[in-house]
């Protein structure tokens, strides 16, 4: 079974002379525990296509499947927020900076209804490598690596089976980078998660996911396994030019 | 022979409530018409060390050092006066993000040639042109119209191409990029840095690259310093990276994850309490 199903997605943003088509008839599947990665520069369409499926974006048209259940505009019922979770790009931004972790975590569970919090609050900081003496902090008083695991154990808390993760280490440092990059493919091997990541890092993406799309102005260009990225076995010179000059820029 | 810029036991220090903490711990190095890059995490004391270089430390903020001079001129007890001449001018500093070092509230052009006449004596059309061809320098097209442009019109990577053409246009000797294109694509990135490159060889400018992405410095620069809780652990020539010893340096470059060769998990940074207080290795030359 599928847990994404996308076909013919448009996004348009603005209107009249303004009027700009950010997603071009977008269509793909996400099977259920897989992790498909979204990869393009800046401003291709792939963190919107991630905000419509979270349903931040208002007035998109074609059809969305999540989970069995048939997405419409911005509404997404509580039982949708129960199965599917977000992590942002910036873990200095996404946290409530006069909220502790404790509150974070609980307000989550709270509105999701899920009883003995206490003891899942310890549970979830064990889980993304914190530990309770991290419970009662607040957002500054944590590294951004810290505050990142945090916004991951936020994004857990509801228990989801997918999570949507937006560039989540585009903001901190290498070596940060691949101790939360471990943590999320230890996570999704324990708890059988299925992940879509957006990330502009081809080797993130390779690293993390089985299967990417690669986007340009909007549009898929292409959809290929992370092996055929490795072999270079692509078909359109746009993935060529993007894998080139990622492996160019890393060697 | 002597260097562009010359330091010897910089340190960096903020007094906190818990006594002073110390962010740059001590380094010496040289620059001379090269490329040095200075590596490290965040918190590592890299962006501290430009911005002393530059005397741009707010107090409480204090830099103290047995020696900080460029050209044989003291630069850590020099005039404030003296040291606005010593920046742009002499010696300038390109930012991480363009989104918060260009001013929003000035169109491109007239930011550039104020950069300009602060400098030069030149007339205003004068520094327009010279802004116009600085623009086409680094592959900016339509040059005339990016003039007009306030900088929230620009994309990010041009934004940062604006920002090179601004702090290269009164031909400072001394270049420091922090971070130059970490916010930046990268297909967007490549391109920035050939810019960059391209200038400073042609110009025989010294230039300080700032980063916490290794195999980046390793490619761009002459010689790299890696730096660890505001100390030099280990310096070396660019092109034998490969020979790297302190393990800080090899976690760096072995944590990051490669397309082409996958790796179950990467490897993760074991911190060992001894690097902190290990002296700091001299990158004099």
């Amino acid at each position: 079974m599928n847990a994404i199903e996308a076909r013919g997605v448009d996004v348009y943003f603005g209107s009249g002379a303004e009027l700009t088509r950010a997603v071009n008839d977008v269509s793909f599947e996400v099977a259920q525990g897989e992790s498909f990665g979204l990869v393009g520069e800046s401003g291709s369409g792939k963190s919107t296509i991630l905000r419509v499926i979270a349903g931040l974006v208002p007035g998109w048209t074609g059809e969305i499947t999540v989970a069995g259940e048939s997405l419409q505009d911005e509404k997404r019922s509580r039982a949708f927020h129960k199965k599917v979770q977000m992590v942002f790009q910036d873990p200095y931004a996404s946290l409530h900076p006069r909220q502790t972790v404790d509150r974070v975590l609980s307000e989550a569970m709270e509105l999701q209804g899920i009883t003995d919090i206490n003891r899942r609050i310890t549970r979830l900081l064990n889980d993304v490598g914190l530990g309770a003496g991290f419970r009662f902090r607040y957002p500054h008083q944590l590294s951004g690596g810290q505050r990142q695991r945090v916004a991951i154990a936020r994004a857990l808390a509801p228990e989801p089976e997918i999570l949507l993760l937006d560039e989540p280490t585009s903001a901190l440092d290498v070596s940060v980078q691949a101790e939360i990059l471990n943590l999320l493919a230890d996570l999704r091997s324990e708890l059988g998660l299925t992940y879509v990541m957006v990330s502009h890092d081809l080797g993130v993406v390779g690293h993390l996911c089985g299967r990417a799309a690669v986007m340009k102005d909007g549009e898929f260009v292409e959809v290929l396994g992370i092996d055929a990225m490795r072999r270079l076995d692509v078909t359109q010179p746009y993935t060529r030019h993007l894998l080139e000059s990622s492996i160019r820029s890393i060697r | 022979m002597t260097h562009l810029i010359d330091v010897e036991n910089l340190r960096v220090t903020f007094p906190t409530r818990s006594g002073t903490f110390e962010a740059v711990r001590g380094i010496s190095f040289t620059l001379g018409k090269e490329r040095l890059g200075i590596v490290g995490e965040s918190g590592s004391g890299k962006s501290m060390t430009g911005r002393a270089l530059l005397r741009l430390i707010r107090p409480p903020g204090q830099i103290t050092a047995d020696r900080m001079e460029m050209h044989g001129q003291d630069l850590l007890n020099a005039s404030e006066k003296r040291m606005r001449q010593v920046r742009g001018r002499q010696m300038s500093m390109i930012m991480q993000d363009p989104k918060f070092s260009l001013n929003p509230v000035m169109t491109v052009g007239q930011q550039m040639i104020e950069a300009l006449r602060t400098h030069e004596k030149v007339s205003k059309s004068r520094a327009g042109e010279r802004a116009l061809e600085m623009l086409d320098e680094v592959a900016i097209r339509n040059p005339e119209r990016v003039l007009t442009l306030y900088p929230h019109e620009v994309s990010g990577g041009m934004g940062q191409r604006i920002m090179i053409a601004m702090m290269l246009l009164p031909k400072p000797e001394i270049l420091i990029a922090d971070e130059p294109t970490s916010a930046l694509d990268v297909s967007v990135q490549l391109q920035v840095l050939d810019i960059m490159d391209k200038l400073v060889k042609e110009r025989g400018m010294g230039l300080i690259f700032i980063s916490h992405d290794l195999n980046l410095v390793a490619k761009f620069c002459d010689r790299i310093a890696v730096m660890y809780a505001g100390r030099i652990v280990e310096t070396c020539k660019a092109s034998e990276l490969g020979r790297a010893k302190h393990p800080y340096t090899l976690g760096l470059l072995n944590a990051v994850p490669d397309l082409e060769h996958p790796r179950a998990r990467l490897d993760v940074l074991k911190r060992d309490p001894a690097w902190r207080e290990a002296p700091s290795v001299s990158a004099r030359q």
